[in-house]
Order: structure tokens, then sequence, then C-alpha cells
């Protein structure tokens, strides 16, 4: 699907369309969230999906279910528990212990027959390693449409959803639609939709679904499972500071200031891409449309230009803080405050004077 | 073993620049590449395909222009390439695109010899969906190994092969069977340079042209836009945040105090934060 060569084709063609959708899919009701759960835990994407699920589902006037897939016992009880917490009016619920490890084969047939059998207009999956992996197979196996890595969702006047995402580059966003098909569904990055508050509610409806597979239907087998030595490195979507440097600090070297500034504020810290290009920084650090999507309540950002491929990974957070020589940099249009000045000479000064501060109001709280 | 791998040509990103005014992409001149992810899809299947024998063919469905892409790919390694073109695919979705690439998988099958693995990318760098490898998976009713970092084995007497693939928080060691699909992981192996004999020999090469009929796709109604669940409406720029950053003036202060200040003014909360925070590490 390449971009229209013309500006879209308009609404009426769009209204036109619509009232194609074939009759059996008007049965298509109801925005249902996939709750990614994986060895006990669930992804912080699936509250964020919550969200806005909530919000479309209020929109269309329809119900919003929470979809937990995973083995019997407290685990995916509790994330069921949890999505009520979140929002859910609903949930389905497919417990067995052949879902103890996330497989593509049990949880493409899973999700599947729950779309086929109980029929969402909308359906929303995290687009992490295991969302996609579902994501992708479930959509080909439904033969709908699938948006990926949206920015924004919204119900369109005619009731569709209006998923915007990047376009190529990132320099400019689309909106897609899934016209004649249903589900309509869409995957997004974590991060990118704000963390709904949790209010604590009780267990409401829950119906459960069979499986339908019993171990030896799987040919997958999983042999092992390696948890990850460096838990940091995950952490910096989710961090609450995040320090980045970009090519504005001309060296792997300077780009130690950074790891300094950040591990005085107990900070993450994360690059423009040029710098993982460089093989100056891990890739995982890379903040971005092809990197991290982060919302930090204080992002301080030294020397990087500020391109629109950065700028989407950053605008979630709460205070931009950007240092750049140049005043005219892109990233005063959408930073909050401005230091025009070098960063390299400003960065060991700044962890300096934050070392100070932080041990001075550790003093203060001390003495009163 | 038979081996597919899937590339696509892609515009070399780090060339393309953005219009400064009309904030469109400038395309004009922009040199095309293989999409980087999948160089490490093809590195992988040459080196089962040098450690087990066999063939390796690499598809892509495009323009005729990609046939630019193929013949690097022949110049890298690869026995064979098909290149899938046809007007009928113009606009494809992910949806389409994996149905004419796996009708094709299909015919290269009977054609050239049964398929053992089909590998593709983890993404590509424009569309950048990641759909395409499930989606072909699922059409060929292949068992799915999303996420491959590593092939640590293969039994083709008993058709196994294990992998580990990247998961959240970890990887996981699979075993399963073939006939299966891989979308190799970026930066997992040292992607050969091609050798002066395959340079040669790639030049020579005939790169076999498929339309939609030669692949046997039997639905055309399934491909390119008409076949596209997904309707690209609006394309727009993003709206630009309302006031500028403030400009922070280091009145007699060493400019990083006057920093902090601001901070703190803007956030009054985040200096509490921030300490407990500190005091974490
Ligand atoms: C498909 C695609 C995806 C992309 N994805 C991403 C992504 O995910 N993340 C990402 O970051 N980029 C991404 N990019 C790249 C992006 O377009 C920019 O090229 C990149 O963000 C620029 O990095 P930079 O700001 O570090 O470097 P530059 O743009 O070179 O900027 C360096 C800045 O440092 C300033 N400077 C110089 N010296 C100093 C000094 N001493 N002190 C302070 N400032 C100084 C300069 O004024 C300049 O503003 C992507 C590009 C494409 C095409
Ligand atoms: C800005 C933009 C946004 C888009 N958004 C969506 C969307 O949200 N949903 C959607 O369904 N479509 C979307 N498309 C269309 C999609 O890009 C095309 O269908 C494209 O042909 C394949 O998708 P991809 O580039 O995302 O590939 P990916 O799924 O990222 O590719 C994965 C792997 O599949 C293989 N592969 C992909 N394409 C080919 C090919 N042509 N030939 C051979 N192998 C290939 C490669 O090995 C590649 O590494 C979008 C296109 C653009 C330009």
């Amino acid at each position: 699907m390449s971009q229209p060569a013309k500006p879209a084709p308009q609404p009426a063609g769009r209204a036109a369309a619509k009232k194609e959708l074939p009759e059996h899919f008007k049965a298509y009701k109801h925005v249902w969230v996939f709750i990614e759960q994986e060895r006990g835990h669930v992804h912080p994407v699936s509250w964020e999906l919550m969200g806005s699920g909530r919000r479309l589902a209020d929109k269309l006037g329809v119900e919003l279910a929470a979809v937990v897939i995973g083995p019997t016992g407290d685990a995916t009880k509790a994330a069921v528990a949890e999505s009520f917490c979140y929002g859910a009016d609903l949930a389905y619920v497919v417990a067995d212990d052949v879902l103890t490890d996330y497989r593509n084969e049990s949880y493409t047939k899973a999700l599947t027959d729950l779309v086929n059998t109980h029929k969402p207009e909308i359906l929303l999956l995290g687009a992490t390693t295991l969302g996609r992996d579902l994501a992708g197979a479930v959509a080909t196996t439904l033969l709908t449409g699938l948006t990926a890595d949206c920015t924004e969702l919204e119900v369109d006047s005619d009731n569709s959803l209006a998923a915007t995402r990047p376009t190529f580059g990132g320099s400019l966003l689309c909106t897609i639609y899934t016209l004649n098909f249903r589900p309509q569904m869409a995957t997004v990055r974590p991060r990118v939709m704000a963390m709904p508050e949790r209010v604590e509610k009780p267990v409401g409806r829950v119906i459960e679904f069979p499986l339908g597979l019993v171990e030896a239907d799987i040919v997958t087998k999983i042999l092992a499972f390696v948890p990850d030595r460096d838990k940091a490195t995950s952490n910096l979507a989710y961090a609450d500071i995040v320090v980045a440097g970009g090519l504005g600090l001309a060296s792997p070297e300077n780009f130690q200031l950074v790891r300094q500034l950040a591990g005085v504020l107990g900070a993450e810290y994360g690059c423009s891409r040029p710098l993982v290009q460089k093989g100056w920084v891990s890739a995982d650090r890379q903040i971005g449309q092809t990197g991290k999507t982060i919302r930090p309540k204080l992002y301080i950002a030294a020397g990087i230009s500020g391109a629109i491929q950065h700028r989407v990974g950053v605008d979630g957070s709460d205070l931009i803080v950007a240092i750049n020589t140049d005043k005219n940099a892109p990233i005063f249009d959408f930073a909050h405050l401005a230091l025009v000045t070098d960063a390299i000479r400003l960065l060991p000064a700044l962890t300096e004077a934050f070392r100070k501060r932080l041990s001075a109001h550790t003093r203060d709280r001390i003495a009163s | 073993m038979h081996i597919v791998v899937c590339i696509k040509q892609v515009p070399d990103s780090a060339q393309i620049r953005v219009h400064p005014v009309t904030n469109t992409i400038m395309r004009q001149g922009v040199p095309t590449i293989i999409n980087p992810y999948d160089l490490f899809a093809l590195e992988e299947a040459l080196r089962l395909r040098d450690e087990f024998g066999g063939e390796v063919t690499v598809l892509t469905m495009g323009p005729p222009t990609a046939e630019d892409s193929l013949r690097k790919a022949l110049t890298i390694g690869a026995n064979r390439a098909v290149l899938l073109t046809d007007r009928f695919f113009a606009g494809s979705d992910t949806l389409a695109t994996s149905y004419a690439l796996a009708a094709a998988i299909r015919k290269i099958g009977s054609t050239f010899g049964a398929v053992d693995v089909v590998f593709t990318g983890k993404q590509t760098i424009d569309g950048d969906t990641a759909q395409v490898g499930p989606g072909i998976c699922k059409r060929l009713d292949f068992l799915q190994l999303t996420y491959v970092s590593k092939v640590s084995s293969l039994d083709l007497e008993a058709r196994t092969i294990e992998v580990e693939r990247r998961s959240e928080g970890g990887v996981q060691v699979l075993r399963s069977n073939l006939p299966c699909l891989i979308t190799m992981l970026e930066g997992t192996n040292q992607v050969r340079r091609g050798s002066m004999i395959n340079a040669l020999n790639a030049a020579r090469a005939e790169v076999v042209k498929w339309s939609a009929q030669d692949a046997g796709v039997e639905d055309i109604q399934k491909c390119g836009l008409r076949g596209s669940p997904t309707v690209v409406k609006r394309v727009f720029a993003p709206t630009p945040r309302a006031e500028k950053a403030k400009v922070v003036e280091a009145a007699g202060q060493p400019p990083a105090e006057a920093l902090i200040d601001e901070i703190f003014k803007l956030r009054p909360k985040l200096e509490n934060e921030m300490f407990e925070l500190a005091r974490g590490f």
C-alpha cells in the first residue's frame, strides 16, 4: 500500500466503501484488548491499550473486553482481576497449562477461535516481539487488515477505526482504515499511549473459553528460557528520567558525559540513531521511531538536532530540556527548556550541580 | 535442502531527505538497497546451505528495477533469484503481499524443489510493519519462528530444527519442525562479502521473472490494492507544538545552576522525585 499519489480520496468515497461492509461482518461488535502475559508478568503496554480501548468503546457505545490467554493458576487470575481495574467491562479467558509459555501455534489458535466465536469489531495488541508475532499470524488467519505501530487511535464519524501511524521516515503521518473487514486490528508500541489511572474494582463478567489443543498437538517445544542478565536496558522505555546524547557530542568518549549525568540522577541513558549506527552505543538505547518510545517526567537531550524520527519517540515526555549550540535546531520547536550552549562543556557542570543539589537536599531532609 | 530468502528492495534511508518546506520525502535520485535486515536472513541461509548442502533461492516482489537487488544477492552467494513483478501487485498491503509471496514460494517449491525453510528479515526500513513474515508463514501453513538470533541445529533426516528466539525479557530455545519460516534478527551474524566468482556468475545469471499468472496466483482479486483490507485515507504533517522552548538565561549564574532552577520552577514536584530516584543508586 504505497501512499496514494494524490491526497486522499474523500469521505464520500469512504462512506460509499463503508456501505459495502459485508452482512456477516455486521455482527462484529465491541472493542478487545489482548492482555500480554508472560511468565506471570503482564506487559504494561496492555494497560496502556486498555486506556485507548476504553475511549474507543465509549465513543462507539460498546463494551471493552480484556482477552487474557495463559496458564491456569494465580498469574492468569491476577491478570484478569487487574484488567477490570484498568477499565474492562468483561474478560475473555483462555486458561490452559499448554499456554504456560508463549508459542505462536497455541496462542494463534486461542485468539483466532475467540475472535471467530465472539466477533469483536476492534482488536488491539502491543507491538512487542510477542504482540507482533501473534498479531501478524492472527490477522492473516482471519484475512483481515492490521495496522502496525499506531500513534493515534480514533473513531471516525462513520464509526470505523482511524488508525494513525508515521509514514516512511516518520516525517508525515498517515491514517489507515480497515473498511470492509472485521475485526479492525492495530498494534501500538509500548509507551506510545498514556498509562490510564488504575481504579480498584471487583472482578466483573468473565467468559471462559476452551483452547481445544493438547500438548501433543503443538509441534514447537520450548527447550529452555534464558532470562536477560542486563535488566536495566529494557527499562529505558519506562524510566522516569532519561538523559540522551546525539552527534553533537562528537565522540564516543564524550558520550560518557551522558552516562555520568544519568548515573548521578538515577536515570536511564539513551541516544539518537547515528550513535547506534556508528557503534558508540548499543541498539537498545536508541530513542525514536525505530528505537524506543519514552515518556519520562524529565528528558534531557544533549547535542540532538530533533529530527522528526527522534521527536516521535520523545513527544510524550512531561518536560523536555534541550542543549544545543544551534539556536535554530528543530529540537527547540518541541522542547520546553532550551540551553543554547556547548553540551560537552555543560554536561560535566550539570552533573556536578545536580550532585550537589541532590545531596544538599539530603542534608535538608536529615536536618528537618 | 532448499531455502527461500525473501528480500525487499527499499530506498536507502541514509540518503533520504525531507523537503524543508513541503515536508515531503525527496525520493528522486535516492539509491535503492536490499532492506538491511534481510541481509542477516540471507547470511543465515547461506551458512546453513554451506553446512548442510542444497540451494538458496532469493525472492522479491517489486518493480522490474528490483532485479538489481536480486543480482546483489546472487553476488553475495544465492544460487537462484526470482522476481515477482506484475502491475496487479501495485498497492499491496501486508495481507496482499503475503498472499503473492506465498503463491510464488509454492511455485518455487514445485519448480525447483520442495522448500524446507523460508527466511525473511525482521522488518523493513520503509513499511516497517514486521507483518509479512508471519503472513507468508500462515498462508503456507509452516511453523513460525520469529526474532531468531541463531539456528543452533538442524536435522534433515528427522526434519527438526532448533533455534534461539528473542522474546520479552529473555531468549527462548525452541525445537520445531521443517518446513518452517524464520524471521531473522539483525546483528546476529557477519554478512559475507560477495566473491569475484559470484559477481561474474551473477552478472551472467538469469533472474527468473514471474507475473502473477506465472507464479500460479489463483485469485487476482486478492492482490494489490484490491486485495488489501487496509486503506490509506489521509497523509498529513504532524501539528507543531504551539509555543517554542523557553530559553534559559543564565543571569550571572552558572548555566547549569540556572537550568536546574528552571527545571524545578516548571515542575516543582520533580525535586523530591529526583531525590528519591538518585538515592536509589
Ligand atoms: C527511516 C528512518 C528512521 C529513523 N529513526 C530514528 C530514530 O529512531 N531515532 C533517531 O534519533 N533518529 C532516527 N532517524 C535519523 C534522524 O533522521 C536523524 O538523522 C537523527 O536523529 C539525527 O541525530 P542527531 O540529532 O544526533 O544528529 P544531527 O542531526 O547531526 O544533530 C546534531 C546536533 O548537535 C548540535 N551540536 C553540535 N555540536 C554541539 C555541541 N558541542 N553541543 C551541543 N550541541 C551540538 C548540532 O547543532 C545539531 O543540532 C531515522 C531516520 C530514518 C530515515
Ligand atoms: C508508510 C507505510 C505504512 C504502511 N502501513 C501498513 C500497515 O499498517 N499495515 C499493512 O498491512 N501494510 C502497511 N503498509 C504496506 C506495506 O508496507 C507493504 O505491504 C509492503 O509490501 C510490505 O510490508 P513491510 O514493508 O512492512 O514489510 P515487513 O513486514 O516489515 O517485512 C518483513 C520481511 O518480509 C519480507 N518482505 C517484505 N516485503 C517483501 C517483498 N515485497 N518482497 C519480498 N520480501 C518481502 C522481507 O524479508 C522483510 O524483511 C504500509 C506502507 C507504507 C509505505
